[in-house]
Parts: structure tokens; C-alpha cells; sequence
């Protein structure tokens, strides 16, 4: 064979190769080359000799990756047709060319058996040979019989070879090859030590698939190896003057996989493994992979001590050797030995640390997996920090990948640690931290991960963890820590009811309530979890005392929780269905049109109560009196009592709704009485206009016990309660309060960074993210001006515009959350009233520019109203060296109404910026990456953030393969609104390579009027619409004298908010618009007295609140 | 198990590339342009292993050229590392000096074989 080799080669054309080499590779010489090689193959006047040669250089410029699949059929008939010689090349080239799927492969098969059937040795070791590389699976039976009787022939190479097939035909088809077990055993004990070796193949490989079939095997095995060991073999089989090494090494596998868990055939490797344990002592490479494998048998099979610990010697010397390899040979042992014993890690410990701070990665990567193995719950914490540190230098996607799932299953693995880290989280953090932490962490418990039976051990330590810290008398925790104490231990103190006494923990919580440094939305906490608690233990002596107790008390909130609670134990059955076990992950179902009432409403007009007012309406008339009283001009006294009332003003849209007669809310009503009662005493909430007190305190409690069926609405209304406080405080924050809430950011951006990689895993991060974010720069925004909340005077400045923004956006998301209405209300609406696709924005525009020329649909909505909704225009521009780079749509894109392009983050090397596209159909948020520097980047990666809010169409990320120097790359992304908000950020980073790896962050301010698409319809379609929405929403808003006729203020919406105006007749205007994809929202517009009167149906209920939010604003500021 | 077997010049050209496991033509391009950048980034005193995505990589030095080698998690890394020396031994036997390997293409399609 090695003569065959050396003459192939020696035939190679040199000058062939000189042209090759020589040139560099030239792409062209190659084409040129393959160009003329198809003519020849294709001549039928070249010789076979010519085809050979033809055959050598296809191979090879198929190795330089030019496909030569012309020179395929050509392989295979020089296969067929030629000499020894010729044979042998077409052989090679077609197992080099072809894979085992190939069409082609068929055609070979008729050589192969004219070959096995050869007198010629040398032909059918050929055939042989090609068949162990490739043979088409459905083929075998073709030449199963020839390669079978190929087992007894007199030459061993014939032997092994066709041994060397037969383990081909096992691995594509074992089934085929069953028949033939014995003629393996055959080979197995075969004269020549090769036939023998590649048996060993196919027992690995059988062994490895059902080991117990094999057993009665294994002296056969263990007699090889002491023979392999002893040196018994022909000298030629030494490497090294070691006796077949890879022979040794197969054989230990064998031996291992033999002996694991089955102490009587392990017995009979003891003596064997310990001869190869000794004999491997010589010092080189070779004996070191025998002996880590040796290592890894002795640990595998069923132990034995003193085997053990002379393995466990050998593992030390590995650790310890300076040569490099040797180390990562041990760390491997170490990390599969560890699991089996432990204490070896402490044998090794120094040398570990050493390892974890190598400078060689591969070694560090090693390290950590070995540390994966020996966590425990003391020293959980210290490994994920350095596996996050190790994250941190990465870039390798798949060992990114591989830690990450590590750290999470950690996480998940010790609930302990998790616990302990937001228990030492809680207590820092305390009052200053963000509202968010506690609540994600409530969620993360509540919802849990996969696994249910770890979410009850997690929940369960929750609570004993607490019930501990609850036992300390004199210990003093923050505020947010006892809500999420008392939260947990009412939901899941069933959990363990084993162990604990219900009453005990009532004890606990009861004793919380008479301290004194409990606040009193603390206590509402502790009160819910009690009545959560005696829901599940009637007749509880604690709740009985409690009762009488709180009755009397002097704080109202206590005594109507007490009020309350006495209630529900009076009727069980109310209490079990009101607080459901472990119900706080369902939907509420919430009857939003509050029907049920009807009739109450109703006897209640009739005994003469005076009609509901509507919020708005009851503050303007409270404005109108105020304005009587202090004799300041009416536009400042509006602005002033708009942003300062933090619960009165219009804090939120959705403020807006709590007095929206019919479709209110009931439990929001519920809310704000009780956070009004607290907030502002007693006293306004008994002064409201509109308002009759004997009747609103009865409405009141009748809507809580009524009102929301399922669903523990203790619990949902202390969920969100602690925020509407907290923003109250942001309001108008000391310097100190400030300096405080600065470093609990600081301090929770890194645990919470701990907790996004690996603890919050289901939790929703990116919000959390975004959110501290967003509490930050408002901070930020409030210490740059100031005077601004405290004179609140309407600034025409961006800035405050923006930190309102903000702040109403975090309460809005948090009313739409608890609505929990689903946007998919309005397919089944989609389904039996059809109407026309949205219009054409573009025709919305040449509408628009109808009363004003001079606005081009580009422009229209490029300006300063714009601007409002996406804070980071007011970041400067870039630099006028940058020109070069500046960004533009193309001419399709640019076609449909865009914003400006708007830079979002930027470096030395790289700007972002963005630019927002309406389409009909969606918002295309297209990206320009702009590369300053003077060198091509390659592999940068743009992943957006997962949003809750929004959904991007293509997926997170988008790949540039390479951004030339100086150039500039967009990419476009469709994005959708997945859950209704007023405005939320799109976080999203860029990756990429230079030098080392670097990342920008960015985030994209998406407003919900990036998402409302005019809606064509008649006014016939309006009308029936109108009737099917069940969510409205009314708003009086003055107009200035300036904006004139109803007209001209629907032109101004239609132009800002992309409406459709349906009709106008006289002072009633009917506007319609949908909310992406196709969410209809219809508004009914009506002059009166300077006043527009607006009124907004949609299916949705978050929607019209929303939009006249939007509306609202557009009126106020044209 | 070995995946693919190769050797490649500092410049990064491959001079002999085998694969036991069926890959795409522009697929191996890619691949071993990536093998040699990993291969080339790593000092002397680094290991000669290296985790390849899911795979590892195993790889010799002789003057300029590399002979890297792509094995499953299951393969003994040091056994595959003389492996690479065994082969280079068996072709210095054959051509008597090893640099004269660069002409000989493709003699090692059995000697992975018998391991």
C-alpha cells in the first residue's frame, strides 16, 4: 500500500503544482485550471492514464474548496475501467468526493463486487477499502455475503480490512450485521494482532450500546490487554517503545464501559489495570493518555481502594506538572474523578485557584467545568461569580452558551442561594430600592419555573427562610422586605403545613402589626396574608383576637380590613372561593362594564342619589371653584394642579378612566379610595365633589367583596399598591432621598445583573432593565431642573415634557397591567364585522396636505410634536466629520411618512442611528450602523432586548457580516405592539470585534402613536362599530380660540395621530384609527361652548384611555 | 471519534484537509479558516487543545505547518496528539524529510483508521 501511495505521488505533475503554489492560489488559475480539466474529462479521446492525472487535481482543487462535481461520474468509471494504478486513484477520488447520500454512489457498487470477486489481492483490498469509507446503506446486502467470506481469507490484511467494512456496515446499519456476531468473535480472537485490534471497533461501539450482552467477554478483553501490556505484540506495534497504545487505550474503554456498576466483572480487571497503572511509567505523551485513561476506567468501574488511590497519585501528578498539556489532561481527570470523590478537590484545591486565574483560557474553561461539579450550596456564589467573570471575556457563542445554561441550572439547583441573595437584597436595598425587584421577584416565585416540585421547595424555603427572620423580635427590616415577607408567607404557608403551625405564623404576623415601625401599607400587606392564612385555617383564635382587636382601632384602613375579615369568616364559602390556593398566577376575570351593578345604580337614583360624575368632570368643576377663590390667571392654575396633584391630577391616561362612569373599574375604584385614604386622611377623600360619602363608602366595600369573583384581590390590589406610594415619593425627592436611590441602583444594577443571567431566568428582565433606566434618567432629569416639579409651570423645555413622560408611563403600564385586558378581544369582534383595510398612509398624508401644502408627507411627522416621544433626538447630531457617514432611507422607504434619522448611541468606531418608518402594515425601525474607523469590522451583531411590550417580526438579532471601513450598513426590523402601553423602550445592544470585544448599548423610544394607522371606514360601519365597543372613555378638553372649528382641530389629530376622519356634520366630528395589527379604536368628537367633547370606543379597553391621553395632548399643545 | 484531519501552513492555506463526517464544500472553507485562526492565536505555552464549539481541537506545530485534528468530547486528547506525531513519524519514514509532506496529498486515509 505505502508503494502505491509513493507512486500516486510520484506521478503528481510538478509543474502542476509549482503553477498552484507558486501562484498563490489565484482564485482565477484555479477556475482557468477547472475549466480546462472539464473539457478534458469530458473529451472522449482522454486516456485513463490523462484521467488519473485529471483525478489528482480535481481532488485537490476540491480541497481548496472549488466544487469539481463535473469529475464525479469520471471518478467513478476510472474506478470501474482503469488499472491497478487507475483504480486505485478513481477509488480515492470517489471516496473523497462523494458522501454516503450520493446518487452517484450507486453506480459503484457494481465495481466494488466485480472487485471483492478479483483474483488480484491488491484489487479487492481496494474494494474493501472503499467500502469501510462510503457505501450507499441500501447497497450492504449487495456485498454483505462476499465481505463476510472475506473473514476467512488466508492474508490478515484481507481479514482486517473486510473487519474494517463490516464495522462500516454496523454504524450505518446494525441491523444488517446482526447475523454475523459470532464471525466477530471470530476475529476478536483472530492470529493477527490488526484483524484483532479492529475488532475491537465494533465490540467499542456494541459495548457501548448494551454493555451487559458482552460481559462474558471480558476475560477475553482483559487477557489482550495484559498481553498488550506485557509487551507480548511484534515489536512494530511500539510507539515510542511503548507496546500499541491506541490498542491499550481501546481496550481500557472496553474495560470500563464493561465493568461500570458491576462489581464481579470489575474484579476481574483489578489485576490488569493496576499492571497498566505500572507500567506506565515511563515519562512521555503517550504513557500519559494511557494512564488518563487507565484513570478514567479505575473510576468508572465498580471502585476498589487501593486502585483508587494509586489513580488518584497519578490524577496529582497530572495536576502538577508544569508541561501544559498535562495539566488540562488532569483537570479533565480531576473533574470526571470529583464526582465520585469529592475530597480530591481539596487535595487540589491550591492548584485549582492557580488554574483559575491561567492565563491560557482553555485551562480557566476547564477549571470551571470542573467547579460546576463540586458546587454546593456554601460556595455557589463565589463559583458563578467567576463563571459570570469568564462569561464576561468570552466570546465564543457555544461556550457562552454552555456556562450560561450552567449558571441557570445552579441557580435553579439552590433555591437557597436565591432566597438568601434577595433576602440580602431585600434587607440593603430596603425602602430606596425600585418597586420593580420586589414585585419581579413575587412573580418569578409565584410563576415559577418548569418544575413545579422545585418551585415548592423554592417557596417553601421562602417561608421557613422568613418565618426565621420573623422569629428575631427586635430585628427591624425595610418596609418593601415585610410586604414581600407577609406576601409569601399568605400565599404559600400551606406549604408547610407539616411541620409549621398556621397559628404560629399568625402569631408572627399579628405581633408585626402592634410594632411601631410598620407603616400602615405594610400592615395592609400583613393583613392580606392574614386573611389569606384564615382562609385556610377557619376558626382561628389569633384571627378572632386580631378582629376584635383591629375593630376598634383608630386607623380606618385596619378597622375596614378587620370589618372585612370578620365578614369572610362569617361565610366561609365567600372566603374559599375569594382566596383560592396558590391562585395567583390566573387571570382575573374582571366584568370591566361593571354590570352587575346596574341594578344597585339604579335603586339608588331612584331613592334620588345624585347621578355619578366622572372624574374629569368633578376636577374641573373643583378647578372652577378654586379659580373663584384665588384670582390667578386660568391657564396657570390648570398646568400648576395638573402636575402636581400627584393622585387628583391627570397623573396617568389611565388616571383618566377611574372616573369614566361606566366603564370603571371596580377594583381600581376599590384602589384608589384606599390609597387616597391613606395618602391624602380622611378628610379629602370625604370632600371629593360628586362624590355622596355615605354612598361612596358603600359602593366601596360592595365592589370589593362582589365585584372581582376569582382571584385573591387582596393580594392583586397589595401587588400593586406599594407603587402608586413609591412614585408619590419620586415626586419630589430630597437630595438625600436622591443621592440614596442613585447608589440602590447602582447597587441592584449589579445583583440584579447576577439575578438577569441567572436567577430571574422566566422573569422578565428587559422591563426591569428598562424601567431602573428609566427611573434614573428621570432622577437625572429631576436634578437638572429641578424648580420644575415644585413651580410646574408648563416648560415648553423637552426635558420635563419627557421625565412626565416617563413618570406617567411607569404608573400607566402598571394600570394596564392590572386590567389585564388582551388586545385579542378584537379578533373575534374582526369576524363578524369586516372593514376595509387600513388606509394608505400615504393617502393619509395628501389628505393632510390638503388644508396645509407645505406639509410633505416626510415632514409630517418629523416635527416637533414628534419629538416628545422620542427623548434621544435632543442628543446633538453627529459631528460634521462624519458626513460621510450620514444616514438615508432608500428611495422605497423613504416613500412612506419616516422620521429623522436619530442617533442612538455611537463610539470611536461605530454610530447607530435609527430611523422609524410607518408603513400600512407595521413600524420599520431601520437601523444604520455607521463604521468611523479606518478598518473593516466584522461579525457585529444587533440584538434587540425581548420586550414584553413589543414584538419584533424577524427576530432579536440581525448578523453584519462585515462593515467596511467607513461605510455604512442598515438593517431593517418590523416591529408590533404585543401588549398595549403609551410608550415603552426597546433596549437593544450592538456586538462587535476589535481587539476585543465591545458592546453599545442603545434604546428606542416606541410610542403608541408609532403603532395607530388610520382606519377607513363609512359612517354606516362607524355606527355599527360604535354600538359593539364596550370600553369608552369621555374627556372634556377646552380648545383654545385659535384652534377655531372642529375641522381644523380633527385636521390637526389626523395629521398627528395618523387618524381617519370619517365625517363631519355640524359640531360632531366621528374619527376612527386602529392600533396595529388591526385593534379598531373610534372617536366621537362633539364642539360645545369652547369645549370638545371627546368620546372614545374601543374593544380594547387600555386603548381609548390611551388615545385620549394622545388626543389630549395634541389639542393642548397645537 | 476524529472528525476531520488537517494540516495548514502559517498563512492559513490548507495543504491536506480529510473529513470522516460528510461537510458542505463552503462549509470546510469556513471551518478551517476558523481552525487555523484559533490554532494560530495560541502561544507555545498554551495547551494544545482547544474547545471548538461542540467539538475540540487538537493541534501539532512542525516549523510552519499545522497539523490540527477535530475530535468528539469521547476522544483521549493526548493519545489523538500522538497520534499526530505517529502520522508525522510514518510519513518522515516514508519521504525521509518531513517538509517534502506538502506534495504528499493524500496518504493519511487510513492511518486514522487503524487507531
Amino acid at each position: 500500500k505505502p508503494q502505491l501511495i509513493a507512486s500516486s505521488f510520484s506521478l503528481l505533475p510538478s509543474s502542476f503544482l509549482q503553477t498552484v503554489l507558486g501562484a498563490g492560489l489565484k482564485e482565477k488559475l484555479i477556475q482557468q485550471e477547472l475549466t480546462n480539466l472539464k473539457a478534458t474529462v469530458s473529451a472522449p479521446t482522454t486516456t485513463l492514464r490523462l484521467m488519473k492525472e485529471c483525478m489528482v487535481r480535481l481532488i485537490y482543487c476540491e480541497m481548496l474548496g472549488y466544487e469539481s462535481s463535473f469529475g464525479y461520474i469520471h471518478a467513478i468509471k476510472l474506478a470501474q475501467q482503469g488499472n491497478l494504478l487507475e483504480k486505485r486513484v478513481g477509488y480515492l477520488a470517489v471516496s473523497l468526493f462523494l458522501h454516503e447520500n450520493h446518487e452517484l454512489l450507486l453506480l459503484l457498487v457494481n465495481t466494488v463486487v466485480k472487485d471483492l470477486q478479483s483474483t488480484n489481492l491488491v484489487e479487492v483490498c481496494m474494494a474493501l477499502t472503499v467500502v469501510s469509507q462510503i457505501f450507499p446503506r441500501e447497497m450492504i446486502p449487495a456485498v454483505l455475503p462476499l465481505i463476510e467470506d472475506k473473514l476467512q481469507h488466508s492474508k490478515e490484511i484481507i481479514r482486517r480490512k473486510a473487519v474494517q467494512a463490516l464495522y462500516k456496515f454496523y454504524l450505518i446499519a446494525p441491523n444488517q450485521v446482526q447475523h454475523i456476531h459470532d464471525k466477530f468473535r471470530k476475529a476478536l480472537c483472530d492470529r493477527d494482532v490488526g484483524v484483532m485490534a479492529a475488532s475491537l471497533h465494533i465490540y467499542l461501539q456494541m459495548i457501548k450500546e448494551n454493555s451487559s450482552g458482552y460481559k462474558d467477554l471480558t476475560e477475553s478483553f482483559v487477557t489482550i490487554l495484559k498481553q498488550v501490556v506485557g509487551g507480548k505484540l511484534p515489536i512494530d506495534f511500539n510507539y515510542h517503545s511503548v507496546p500499541a497504545p491506541w490498542l491499550q487505550i481501546q481496550l481500557l474503554r472496553i474495560l470500563g464501559l464493561l465493568g461500570k456498576d458491576d462489581p464481579r466483572t470489575s474484579e476481574l480487571m483489578h489485576d490488569v489495570l493496576d499492571e497498566s497503572l505500572r507500567r506506565a511509567e515511563i515519562n512521555h505523551n503517550i504513557t500519559y493518555a494511557i494512564l488518563f485513561e487507565c484513570v478514567q476506567t479505575i473510576y468508572t468501574i465498580y471502585p476498589k481502594p487501593d486502585l483508587l488511590e494509586k489513580a488518584a497519585k497519578c490524577i496529582g501528578k497530572f495536576v502538577l506538572s508544569p508541561k501544559i498539556n498535562l495539566k488540562y489532561l488532569g483537570l479533565k481527570a480531576l473533574t470526571y474523578v470529583i464526582q465520585q470523590d469529592p475530597n480530591l478537590a481539596l487535595q487540589h484545591q491550591m492548584t485549582i485557584i492557580e488554574c483559575l486565574d491561567h492565563p491560557d483560557p482553555i485551562i480557566k474553561r476547564e477549571t470551571l467545568e470542573l467547579l460546576y461539579r463540586i458546587t454546593n450550596g456554601q460556595n455557589v456564589t463565589v463559583i458563578v461569580q467567576k463563571m459570570l467573570d469568564y462569561l464576561k471575556q468570552s466570546k465564543e457563542e457555544y461556550t457562552i452558551i454552555n456556562l450560561v445554561s450552567k449558571i441557570a441550572e445552579l441557580a435553579e439547583k439552590y433555591p437557597f442561594w436565591f432566597i438568601q441573595t434577595m433576602n440580602a437584597v431585600f434587607s440593603i436595598g430596603g425602602d430606596v430600592m425600585h418597586p420593580d425587584i420586589p414585585n419581579n421577584f413575587l412573580r418569578l416565585l409565584a410563576e415559577g419555573f418548569d418544575d413545579e416540585k422545585e418551585d415548592k421547595q423554592l417557596r417553601l424555603y421562602a417561608v421557613q427562610s422568613y418565618l426565621g427572620l420573623l422569629e428575631e423580635e427586635d430585628a427591624i427590616y425595610p418596609q418593601k422586605f415585610l410586604q414581600v415577607m407577609s406576601w409569601v408567607l399568605g400565599e404559600y404557608s400551606y406549604l408547610i403545613n407539616d411541620e409549621g403551625d398556621p397559628e404560629v405564623i399568625m402569631t408572627r404576623l399579628h405581633k408585626l402589626l402592634k410594632k411601631t415601625f410598620v407603616t400602615s401599607e405594610t400592615k395592609a400587606w400583613i393583613m392580606a396574608a392574614i386573611t389569606k392564612i384564615a382562609s385556610l385555617n377557619p376558626g382561628s383564635k389569633t384571627v378572632d383576637k386580631l378582629i376584635q382587636e383591629f375593630s376598634t382601632s383608630l386607623d380606618t384602613c385596619m378597622r375596614q380590613y378587620a370589618f372585612e375579615l370578620k365578614h369572610l369568616c362569617e361565610d366561609k364559602d365567600l372566603m374559599k372561593n375569594l382566596l383560592p390556593l396558590d391562585a395567583s398566577c390566573d387571570d382575573m376575570v374582571v366584568d370591566a362594564s361593571l354590570s352587575f351593578l346596574d341594578g344597585f345604580v339604579a335603586e339608588g337614583l331612584s331613592r334620588g342619589a345624585a347621578p355619578y360624575k366622572p372624574h374629569h368632570q368633578r376636577q374641573e368643576e373643583k378647578l372652577s371653584q378654586e379659580k373663584a377663590l384665588n384670582f390667578e390667571p386660568y391657564g396657570l392654575s390648570l398646568s400648576s394642579s395638573m402636575s402636581t396633584s400627584g393622585f387628583t391630577g391627570r397623573q396617568s391616561p389611565t388616571g383618566l378612566s377611574f372616573g369614566s362612569d361606566i366603564s370603571g373599574n371596580s377594583t381600581e375604584m376599590g384602589q384608589k379610595e384606599m390609597s387616597s385614604l391613606k395618602l391624602d386622611g380622611v378628610k379629602k377623600l370625604w370632600g371629593k365633589d360628586g362624590y355622596l360619602p355615605k354612598k361612596d363608602s358603600k359602593t366601596g366595600k360592595e365592589d370589593k367583596l362582589e365585584a372581582v369573583p376569582p382571584g385573591s384581590t387582596l393580594g392583586g390590589n397589595m401587588v400593586d399598591h406599594p407603587l402608586s406610594e413609591a412614585d408619590q415619593e419620586v415626586v419630589s425627592p430630597s437630595e438625600e432621598e436622591k443621592e440614596k436611590q442613585q447608589l440602590a441602583s447602582t447597587l441592584f444594577v449589579g445583583l440584579a445583573s447576577n439575578n438577569a443571567v441567572s436567577l430571574m431566568g422566566k422573569a422578565d428582565t428587559t422591563t426591569q432593565k428598562f424601567k431602573r433606566k428609566s427611573k434614573i434618567s428621570e432622577t437625572q432629569n429631576s436634578e437638572e431642573v429641578p424648580s420644575i416639579q415644585h413651580d410646574a409651570t408648563l416648560s415648553s423645555s423637552p426635558l420635563p415634557e419627557a421625565q412626565s413622560n416617563n413618570n406617567e408611563n411607569i404608573q400607566s403600564t402598571e394600570h394596564v397591567r392590572l386590567r389585564k385586558t388582551s388586545l385579542s378581544s378584537s379578533e373575534v369582534l374582526e369576524a363578524s364585522i369586516s372593514f376595509k383595510r387600513p388606509q394608505s398612509l400615504m393617502e393619509a398624508g395628501l389628505d393632510a396636505k390638503l388644508p396645509d401644502c407645505r406639509l410633505s408627507p416626510s415632514s409630517l411627522f418629523a416635527d416637533n410634536n414628534m419629538e416628545v416621544f422620542q427623548p434621544t433626538q435632543v442628543i446633538p447630531s453627529v459631528a460634521a466629520s462624519k458626513a460621510s457617514l450620514i444616514p438615508s432611507l432608500s428611495e422605497e422607504l423613504a416613500s412612506n411618512p419616516h422620521s429623522e434619522a436619530v442617533e442612538l448611541c455611537s463610539s470611536d468606531t461605530l454610530a447607530v442611528n435609527l430611523c422609524k418608518v410607518w408603513t400600512d402594515d407595521c413600524l420599520l425601525l431601520v437601523l444604520f450602523v455607521a463604521n468611523r474607523s479606518s478598518s473593516a469590522l466584522k461579525n457585529v451583531n444587533l440584538v434587540f432586548e425581548n420586550s414584553e411590550h413589543f414584538k419584533i417580526v424577524e427576530g432579536l438579532s440581525y448578523h453584519f457580516p462585515v462593515i467596511k471601513a467607513r461605510s455604512l450598513e442598515s438593517c431593517q426590523k418590523s416591529v408590533q405592539m404585543e401588549k398595549n402601553c403609551m410608550q415603552e423602550i426597546l433596549v437593544g445592544s450592538l456586538n462587535y470585534h476589535l481587539e476585543m470585544e465591545t458592546g453599545l448599548e442603545f434604546s428606542v423610544t416606541l410610542s403608541l402613536i408609532d403603532f395607530i394607522r388610520p382606519m377607513k371606514i363609512t359612517t354606516e360601519d362607524f355606527g355599527k362599530l360604535w354600538l359593539s365597543f364596550s370600553n369608552d372613555v369621555k374627556q372634556n378638553v377646552k380648545m383654545s380660540p385659535s384652534q377655531g372649528s372642529l375641522s381644523i382641530t380633527l385636521n390637526t389629530l389626523q395629521q398627528k395621530l395618523k387618524l381617519h376622519v370619517v365625517d363631519i356634520v355640524g359640531n360632531e366630528g366621528l374619527v376612527a384609527c386602529q392600533l396595529l395589527p388591526s385593534v379598531p379604536c373610534l372617536l366621537h368628537c362633539r364642539t360645545h361652548a369652547g369645549m370638545l367633547a371627546l368620546w372614545l370606543r374601543s374593544p380594547c379597553s387600555a386603548l381609548p384611555d390611551s388615545l385620549l391621553y394622545q388626543c389630549q395632548k395634541v389639542i393642548e399643545e397645537s | 471519534m476524529i472528525k476531520f484531519f488537517l494540516m495548514v501552513n502559517k498563512q492559513g492555506q490548507t495543504r491536506l484537509s480529510r473529513y470522516y463526517e460528510h461537510v458542505e464544500l463552503h462549509k470546510r472553507t469556513l471551518l478551517e479558516a476558523e481552525v487555523i485562526k484559533n490554532c494560530l492565536s495560541r502561544s507555545k505555552d498554551q495547551c494544545s487543545f482547544i474547545e471548538y464549539k461542540d467539538f475540540k481541537l487538537v493541534y501539532r506545530q512542525y516549523a510552519a505547518l499545522f497539523i490540527v485534528v477535530g475530535i468528539n468530547e469521547t476522544e483521549n486528547e493526548m493519545a489523538v496528539y500522538e497520534l499526530i506525531h505517529n502520522f508525522v513519524e510514518v510519513l518522515d519514514k516514508y519521504f525521509s524529510r518531513v517538509p517534502i509532506m506538502i506534495s504528499c496529498l493524500y496518504s493519511n486515509n487510513n492511518v486514522s483508521k487503524t487507531t
